[in-house]
């Protein structure tokens, strides 16, 4: 157990490479879920089609292989990517696909007589989405995209497969170095989970303030299965 | 460099026998996630607060910790207590457990789901427990769970990979080796990538027709 602490600097460090993951990761993920979200809601076909391919193209393909895509396997037609940039676009891309869904679907969920409203008064269609539709929508948004983060933070943990020194790979390192098999890996666990929970805070505290703003009571939102099938990975969300 | 369909050919068999571990992984780890949760469900549905807030707090800390570093735990530590795993077994283990705390919370969504004027008539109707359960609750229970369920074998299909890091020799680690061999990876990951698009695509096609059977009423 001492031991494990002992190498308090290194676990430090992982964290803060853990840290670092997730925040890139989830706005890499925040911008193309804002992007292709708004795409599947388009009139134009076209511009929807775009918005499936990628949704299920992405959604589709397991975050390690993509990742061991862009890190062994592209660098063979020349494209070659440092393993920080190769993690941070698996996981952004990844996790970028199922928050295109949540856009898509929380913005389809804004009462329609809403949308209605915005042509009776001749809105045009940008003033429409920043109005009045996105607005609402964000407040749907939250909490699946809180369970998003966690679940990218989480992912982060494969980093450490392609040679990144994040907490998990840190983990490795101090159990082979000072043999402490169990309290290494607990240790490790539950800095996962502390930073799991911070992570829930931030998003509650982001929850509150949007329903606030819109002068909304808070939805406990406890035990629905919408709400919790939105955020889970894999799951067909909209 | 541009691709090699000879060699594409040749690798090919290892590729199917790493594919035939990943399957056998899911749906074991399936099946075990599925029984597992269903002990959750139970446990947190005690009527003695201790059991249930416990069983609240593993489920939460199995939920919010990486699957990676779960695996890590259950074939390094396991073996200090004496029990040591094979490498198919500890992935399997590391799923269905990990998986567990997903199809737990389906469950319950799913139980809480049903409207309370439900319970309210098995109240009335002065119905025994047995028959509140099996003829009132679970059947509307069960059919909005169903197509959620099947998306978490999607995803437990999704998150086997990280099986090669405890050394199990499924499909990505089954290319990974093959590319290591023959220090061409392009071809084997990227075969590997496009199954896992094909099935996920098609098994998401079969989840919506179940949503579209099991969601009217």
């Amino acid at each position: 157990m001492t031991e494990v602490l002992d190498s308090y600097q290194l676990l430090l460090k992982g964290s803060w490479i853990t840290i670092q993951l997730t925040v890139y990761g989830s706005v890499l993920a925040l911008v193309l879920a804002v992007v292709f979200g708004l795409a599947g809601t388009s009139r134009n076909r076209a511009v929807r089609t775009l918005n499936r391919v990628y949704v299920e193209f992405f959604r589709g393909t397991a975050t390690l292989v993509l990742m061991f895509w862009f890190f062994y396997a592209l660098p063979l037609v020349g494209l070659r990517f440092t393993p920080m940039f190769a993690a941070v676009l698996a996981l952004g891309l990844n996790v970028g696909a199922y928050g295109a869904e949540v856009v898509r679907g929380a913005i389809n969920a804004v009462p329609r007589a809403q949308y209605e409203a915005t042509i009776a008064l001749n809105l045009t269609p940008a003033q429409r989405m920043r109005r009045v539709l996105l607005p609402q929508a964000v407040a749907l948004m939250l909490p699946p995209f809180g369970n998003l983060l966690i679940e990218l933070m989480k992912g982060t943990a494969i980093v450490s497969l392609i040679t990144i020194s994040d907490l998990t790979f840190r983990a490795k390192q101090i159990q082979s170095s000072t043999g402490e098999t169990l309290w290494t890996f607990v240790v490790i666990l539950v800095l996962y989970f502390a930073i799991a929970q911070i992570l829930q805070l931030l998003v509650r505290y982001a929850e509150r303030r949007v329903d606030r703003m819109l002068g909304r009571r808070p939805d406990k939102g406890d035990g629905k299965l919408s709400d919790l099938a939105v955020g889970a990975p894999g799951s067909g969300v909209g | 460099m541009s691709w090699d369909w000879n060699y594409t050919g040749e690798f090919l068999p290892d590729l199917l026998s790493g594919l035939r571990i990943t399957i056998v992984a899911t749906l074991l780890g399936y099946l075990l996630a599925l029984a597992l949760g269903l002990v959750w469900t139970l446990l947190r549905r005690s009527r003695n607060p201790f059991v249930s807030q416990t069983t609240r707090w593993v489920v939460e800390f199995i939920r919010s910790t990486p699957l990676l570093v779960q695996l890590y735990f259950i074939f390094f530590v396991f073996p200090s207590f004496g029990l040591t795993l094979g490498p198919l077994t500890a992935g399997v283990i590391g799923l269905g457990l990990h998986f567990s705390a997903y199809t737990s919370e389906v469950y319950r969504a799913g139980i809480e789901d049903v409207p309370r004027g439900q319970w309210e008539a098995t109240v009335a109707l002065n119905l025994p427990r047995r028959r509140v359960w099996q003829d009132v609750i679970l059947p509307q229970a069960v059919r909005k769970v169903v197509p959620t369920l099947g998306n978490y074998l999607i995803a437990m299909f999704k998150d086997s990979p990280l099986l090669l890091a405890i050394n199990v020799i499924e499909l990505l680690g089954a290319a990974y080796k093959v590319g290591t061999e023959t220090l061409r990876f392009l071809e084997p990951i990227t075969v590997v990538g496009l199954l896992f698009v094909l099935v996920s695509v098609v098994s998401s096609i079969i989840v919506r027709r179940l949503e579209r059977r099991y969601a009217t009423y």
